[in-house]
């Protein structure tokens, strides 16, 4: 009954984190502007590793009967919740930095020039 | 049931590596390879529970660091043209 249940909850854990992969991987390819691409992306990196790395957890601690395995599965999603937003900030940051001018859903831009982009990526929020 | 997991993050990867292809601009590349890396981590990460040896995490966790230092010294590189100097810190703000 036990093992029963661990598979049904690792199965649905994992395959939403297969849907939101899947769709991720779609949006970075179909989405029609770099930032728009960066938020297709962070998708994957959150949802989906968060949900594939709990069903692997529960796989690994109940059926593999290995906590080792556990503990590095939960290091491996520690490390990536931290690693990824901060790349992706670092990515949209330095596009705002060399001039790239984010565009709204008609195509236009939504600042006046690229060197509005650099001074707001320049720019620090008022404390 | 891992197989299936398996299966759809290479799917996924192709799309990656299709828009790290085509990509217009540099970033849309970074990016791309940025999505590969923590792909192929889950990927790692997965296969290791489907051949029944989940000792294979470690390569993943290992990943996942070189795949952000990687990102982030590329980013600098091409922000800066140079890993090394401190000297953007003084007008950067």
């Amino acid at each position: 009954m036990f093992d029963w249940l661990i598979w049904i909850i690792s199965w649905l854990l994992i395959t939403t984190g297969c849907v939101f992969i899947v769709a991720g991987g779609i949006g970075l390819l179909r989405m029609p502007d770099l930032y728009t691409r960066l938020h297709a992306a962070s998708v994957t990196d959150t949802g989906g590793a968060i949900f594939i790395v709990l069903g692997l957890l529960l796989q690994a601690l109940f059926v593999f009967d290995n906590p080792m395995a556990g503990i590095k599965v939960v290091l491996v999603l520690f490390f990536t919740l931290f690693t990824s937003p901060t790349a992706s900030h670092a990515l949209a940051k330095t596009a705002l930095l060399s001039g790239h001018v984010p565009t709204d859903e008609n195509g236009e831009p939504i600042l006046d020039s690229p060197e509005t982009a650099q001074m707001l990526a320049r720019s620090r929020p008022e404390k | 049931m891992f197989v299936v997991t398996t299966l759809a993050l290479l799917i996924t990867m192709t799309l990656t590596l299709v828009r790290a292809l085509l990509g217009p601009t540099i970033f849309d590349r970074i990016l791309a390879v940025n999505s590969f890396g923590t792909k192929t981590v889950l990927l790692i990460a997965v296969y290791g529970f489907l051949t029944g040896r989940p000792d294979f995490v470690d390569i993943a966790l290992v990943y996942s660091l070189i795949n952000y230092i990687g990102t982030i010294a590329v980013l600098k590189f091409f922000e800066y043209d140079d890993l090394g100097s401190g000297a953007y810190q003084e007008d950067d703000y």
